[in-house]
């Protein structure tokens, strides 16, 4: 508790990080709140083409060329983009922590093949390979969440593999094997929460990358087209990019925002998790 | 008793290393094949992953390879189906797979109505002109910025350089591109907002090389920013990590000014790095320069990308990932060379 206690106060003391906190909660209360805000389907629509945000106070961020209103394809994007954001990372973080501990605790055989598969997926170039893996598994929320899931675990892997060198001959853990414990249980109750500090860092700056490859995606027509997304607003707003300019803009900054906030939060936790190296 | 010259626990594997360091080559070339030949088992993997994914695809092989679902002739596909021995069983089809891309034969675009290699050699120009400009530009900006704001660390211009930084990582590069092209194409008029060159215009000389490089700027600028952000986070840390070197204690006590101690001790440094993560990037860049290229028109392999994928073309599709993997693999031996050159201490084997 008193652990916890620090840590909030480390993390508040950057004020940078706080505002990331309140424009992330921000974000995820759009999300949230969107079926009951909006509870008619984003892709209805609502009143006429191009009516630019602030003109009507009907649809205060304005409508697309089909008339359909902006804000509730912020608002559902919102959904959209954080879901498949965190589902990727967790879905990442989960097999990734996994194949760096095998093989930074066994070393050896196993550490070599599984290190050798990281490598091969950290040299496949990483957009490309979610594109072509959604492109022919064709778009859908699922294809796309595990598709940015399979190009983003091998850095996990990297980072766990590093964490547990450094951990597995530590005296504690060596005290754990004499008294007989199981590797595996050493691994997930001795070594991984030593380093759950890094995974977590690592992990929420994963989700601003994956809400941007998403967005990426999404842009490029690979999309779930059941969803509206921030990317695919985007990606149709292309279209009327000269005559009306706000339909690409406003989600453009909605994923802008929202990345940023990520960071901001991201490197809050580093300093708040390795107090250490902030007095550096 | 002398020791005999090979001894006979030695694996296989270490008497072929010993007899190829003896072999009269020079070390670079010797280190650029020994990675080469690293790389063998990497791109077959790749080539594995793109046959499982093309196995995967939903639907008929032979209509997913024609990319024509629907609209084909039952002859057309049962003569694609023999054509490609898409009836055999799957290990016959994955060696026939490897033994086409063996001789070089990616395979032919039904789209385009041109063989996937020819397509893939004539869009390369552009995007490495695309990428290096952006990897210099990314380069020297970056590590201006990051001198500026380390020389000065905490001070507005630090601070002020952060927010840059902060801002251009976590702006979507396709929507920066976009609002360029408002501001600067449809506001403005400044600058061309697609294409590689005014092809009417029928430029020549001078005039030609100065019409590309107009249409440059924009995807250039756009492609650059992420990464501008990137190393001027680099250079700061890596100078601040310099600046604490005992010789940097020597170069002040010897009573040499700020400025020299900067930039003839610090900045050198400080910029190995900057190295490292160029190989790094790369394959990075290249999905960036998919979006960067939809968006600007510009016609190089990311353009071909986003048609493939627009197209369904599948097997252009897996020739674009299988070359851009390529790319990746030479690009990093390349930095490695760099490296050597840059620090002297390291030394290639």
């Amino acid at each position: 508790m008193n652990g916890i206690l620090s840590f909030a106060r480390r993390f508040a003391r950057n004020r940078a990080a706080l505002a990331g906190v309140l424009v992330l909660l921000f974000v995820g209360a759009m999300a949230l709140s969107a079926p009951f805000v909006y509870p008619s389907d984003p892709w209805d629509m609502v009143t006429m083409p191009f009516v630019w945000p602030g003109e009507d106070a009907e649809v205060w961020l304005g409508s697309d060329m089909m008339g359909r209103d902006l804000a509730s394809g912020i608002f559902h994007g919102a959904k959209v983009s954080l879901t498949i954001g965190f589902v990727a990372t967790l879905l990442a973080t989960l097999f990734g922590t996994l194949v760096g501990a095998l093989a930074g605790y066994y070393l050896g055989l196993a550490d070599t093949l599984l290190m050798r598969v990281t490598e091969l997926f950290q040299t496949i170039p990483q957009f490309i390979f979610a594109i072509v893996v959604v492109a022919i598994l064709t778009p859908s929320v699922t294809n796309v969440t595990l598709a940015i899931a399979l190009v983003s675990w091998p850095s996990v892997a990297r980072l766990v593999r590093g964490e547990v060198l450094a951990l597995r001959e530590r005296e504690f853990v060596q005290a754990s094997r004499s008294i007989g414990m199981g590797d595996l249980r050493i691994i997930a109750t001795q070594i991984l929460p030593n380093a759950l500090g890094p995974i977590i860092v690592m992990g929420s700056l994963m989700v601003a990358t994956a809400i941007l490859t998403e967005a990426g995606l999404a842009f490029l027509g690979l999309g779930d087209p059941n969803v509206m997304s921030w990317g695919s607003i985007i990606g149709a707003g292309r279209d009327a990019l000269r005559s009306a300019w706000y339909i690409t803009a406003i989600p453009g900054f909605a994923i802008l925002l929202t990345v940023l906030a990520l960071n901001l939060v991201g490197e809050g936790l580093n300093d708040a998790l390795n107090p250490r190296l902030k007095n550096r | 008793m002398t020791m005999p010259i090979t001894s006979p626990d030695l694996t296989l594997k270490e008497k072929a290393r010993a007899a190829f360091s003896r072999l009269p080559v020079p070390a670079g070339v010797r280190f650029v094949a020994g990675r080469l030949v690293r790389a063998i088992p990497l791109l077959f993997a790749v080539v594995l992953f793109n046959f499982a994914l093309l196995q995967l695809a939903p639907g008929d092989a032979a209509e997913v390879l024609a990319g024509e679902s629907g609209s084909a002739t039952a002859e057309y596909l049962a003569d694609l189906k023999a054509r490609f021995g898409l009836d055999q069983p799957v290990h016959v089809q994955l060696a026939n797979y490897v033994w086409r891309l063996v001789q070089l034969d990616l395979g032919f675009s039904f789209r385009h109505n041109e063989p996937v290699l020819d397509l893939l050699l004539g869009r390369l120009p552009a995007t490495l002109l695309l990428m290096i400009s952006s990897v210099v530009l990314a380069v020297a900006v970056g590590a201006l910025l990051g001198v500026l704001a380390a020389s000065r660390v905490n001070s507005w211009r630090d601070n002020l350089i952060s927010v840059f930084a902060m801002l251009s990582f976590a702006t979507p590069v396709f929507w920066l591109g976009l609002m360029m092209i408002v501001l600067f194409s449809v506001n403005l008029g400044w600058l061309p907002s697609s294409g590689m060159a005014s092809i009417a215009a029928g430029y020549t000389g001078i005039d030609a090389v100065l019409d590309v490089a107009r249409h440059m700027v924009m995807p250039v600028v756009t492609l650059a920013m992420f990464y501008v952000a990137i190393y001027t986070r680099v250079m700061r840390a890596a100078m601040l990590e310099v600046f604490n070197q005992d010789y940097v204690t020597t170069a002040r006590a010897k009573g040499l000014s700020q400025r020299r101690i900067t930039w003839r001790h610090v900045v050198r440094n400080a910029l190995l790095p900057l190295t490292t993560l160029l190989g790094v990037q790369i394959g990075t860049m290249l999905g960036g320069s998919v979006l960067v290229e939809t968006v600007f028109s510009w016609p190089g392999l990311g353009r071909l990308a986003f048609e493939a994928v627009y197209q369904r073309d599948v097997n252009l599709l897996l020739g674009i990932l299988l070359m851009c993997s390529v790319l990746v693999v030479v690009t990093n031996i390349l930095v490695d060379l760099a490296y050597t050159r840059l620090d002297p201490r390291i030394r290639i084997r």
